[in-house]
């Protein structure tokens, strides 16, 4: 049998290079941090603060990365999801109110997870059908898109107003979820921990997702090049609804986690935070899971950081990092192959 | 003359304003492997592209083994049994090698006896299967993408200049393995640039010039007429060794 073999070519063992320069940037600003922080306990509590900021802002921005990779598509209304997401949680605080208040942390749990599926439905659905009347009419068309995706958001935000009302909603966090844990010196907020572990867990799941399974094969590959996958015969188009459905679901988690966060619902909270989402995936790169997820751990860290040491400073530290970021690396950190 | 598992009828294509296909007529026999010669910007890569439904056909048909794929979309044209190897390759630089091929084996499973027939092709495929297609050479990418297009058997198999940037001792060892491929029976329709590939390859030509088939008969009869050479093409095929 004939080989394709017999060159130079295949003689050498290419080298896969792992770029852990801007994952090691998570841990490089923290410990940089500490100094200037001067109290330990201060630094604890500031970078456990940061790090279920950082989850959460991941959460939210994980489904847009992925549909502006895949599909080219910039949807400015991300941000309907997070509000819807948050705001449906209150179908189920209402019902579930003496759970809430309950001293059992099993039933504080219990509420917080019914809260996080019923609002990961809701906006999920809302997702599909988001697709199928804003953004399908306007594929291959990013001004169009940016036009109606924002204006869709504003229609969105409308209607929370007249389901829910004009007023800010003051919310409650569960009984056994409110307080901190104290380790030594420094106090961490429970809620802050669970959203960290949340965090991680669906990180994980994403990371299994996308790398152990055909759907995730097909994912990334789609990120990288959506014409071949359908040349080898795939539905990028299928593909495409059902990551947007996750998405917008992802957000609706986002939402609820942000809102319980904030203890303030307001319908224009998603589209304020939708501009922390657009500097995080372009920190990360755009369409790139683990990118997105450096940069709003990155985000975050510099966030609390800077609005310990220097409060004036602090609105402007995502758009600062973001400038130095890009000036290192003008595609993000963990740019997809084909951008 | 062997039946012909596509044809194209008359087809037209326009790029946004600009129409690059002009009635192209073109029969690819069953079992062959025919060469889309022309020179650049001849309309070969549209062909390629309209016959996979990656830009629609404007006017005419193309038939593929009886059955009209003009309006199919591009899955159901891969399902239907084309494999398509794109001038660029089409490498899915991020995954592995084995991530590659596994995308392009429809249930998900490589048939082992065909991995190691592929194998025997291309063996740096098996020495670099778990690294990331991004970090192998030009030729290395070109043997995936290959070794991609034929995973699982394929009714026919469309290859856009797979020697284009290939070292002479890579070329050489690529036309072997088409000659392999050949002998199992496949039909290939094969646009090249490298003339010395296309006659050692060819069994049939169609020669391309401003978006139309000016040319259709044996390759061998095209690679004995250096006329007809420098009509069709403005270079002698001797010119190219």
């Amino acid at each position: 049998m004939t080989a394709v073999a017999a060159t130079t070519e295949t003689v050498s063992l290419p080298k896969v290079k792992t770029d852990w320069l801007p994952a090691l940037l998570v841990p490089i600003l923290a410990v940089a941090a500490l100094p200037l922080v001067g109290s330990f306990s201060t630094w604890v509590t500031l970078t456990v603060a940061a790090l279920a900021m950082g989850m959460m802002i991941f959460l939210m921005a994980s489904g847009l990365t992925l549909v502006f990779g895949l599909m080219d598509v910039l949807n400015f209304g991300h941000g309907v999801f997070i509000s819807f997401g948050a705001y449906v949680s209150l179908m189920v605080l209402g019902p579930l109110a003496g759970w809430v208040e309950s001293p059992n942390i099993w039933l504080n749990i219990g509420v917080l997870l019914a809260c996080i599926v019923v609002a990961m439905l809701v906006t999920g659905a809302l997702g599909y059908a988001f697709e199928r009347v804003v953004i399908r009419p306007v594929y291959g068309q990013h001004l169009k898109q940016i036009l109606i995706t924002m204006g869709g958001m504003i229609v969105a935000e409308q209607m929370i107003h007249v389901i829910w009302g004009a007023s800010p909603i003051p919310l409650r966090l569960p009984e056994g979820l409110r307080g901190a844990i104290v380790v030594g010196e420094a106090a961490m907020e429970k809620y802050r921990v669970i959203a960290v572990v949340l965090g991680l867990l669906v990180f994980g799941l994403m990371h299994l997702l996308l790398n152990r399974t055909k759907i995730g094969l097909l994912i990334r590959a789609g990120v990288e090049n959506a014409e071949m996958v359908e040349a080898l015969g795939y539905r990028i188009r299928r593909l495409f609804v059902g990551v947007f459905i996750a998405g917008s679901a992802l957000a609706g988690l986002g939402g609820v986690l942000w809102a319980f966060y904030r203890q303030t619902l307001t319908a224009g909270m998603g589209m304020e935070v939708n501009v922390l989402i657009f500097i995080v995936i372009i920190i990360g790169g755009l369409g790139s899971i683990g990118g997105c997820f450096v940069g709003a751990l990155l985000v975050a860290l510099v966030a609390n950081y800077t609005g310990f040491l220097a409060p004036k400073l602090a609105l402007g530290s995502s758009i600062l990092l973001m400038v130095l970021i890009l000036l290192w690396r003008p595609q993000g950190l963990y740019p997809v192959a084909k951008r | 003359m062997k039946d012909a598992i596509l044809r194209l009828d008359g087809v037209h294509t326009h790029i946004g304003q600009y129409h690059i296909l002009h009635g192209i007529d073109l029969v690819v026999p069953r079992g062959q492997l025919t060469m889309l010669l022309g020179r650049n910007g001849a309309g070969k890569t549209t062909t390629l592209r309209t016959i996979m439904g990656l830009w629609q056909a404007s006017k005419g048909h193309v038939h593929f083994d009886g059955r009209d794929i003009t309006k199919l979309s591009t899955p159901d044209i891969a399902q239907a049994g084309i494999a398509y190897v794109p001038e660029n390759m089409g490498i899915f630089a991020d995954l592995t090698v084995r991530e590659n091929m596994i995308l392009a084996a429809r249930n998900g499973e490589i048939d082992p006896k065909r991995l190691k027939w592929i194998f025997g092709l291309f063996p740096a495929l098996e020495k670099f299967w778990s690294l990331a297609a991004g970090t192998l050479s030009g030729g290395q990418k070109q043997m995936l993408a290959i070794a991609r297009a034929i995973v699982e058997p394929r009714e026919l198999l469309l290859i856009d200049e797979p020697t284009k940037g290939l070292a002479p001792a890579i070329i050489m060892n690529m036309i072997q393995a088409f000659r392999e491929l050949k002998s199992t029976g496949a039909t290939i329709l094969l646009v090249e640039q490298n003339f010395m590939a296309a006659r050692l390859l060819g069994d049939s030509v169609a020669v391309m010039d401003d978006g139309r088939v000016v040319h259709r008969g044996a390759m061998a009869e095209l690679a004995e007429d250096t006329t007809l050479q420098q009509k069709l093409l403005g270079l002698s095929m001797d010119a190219h060794q």
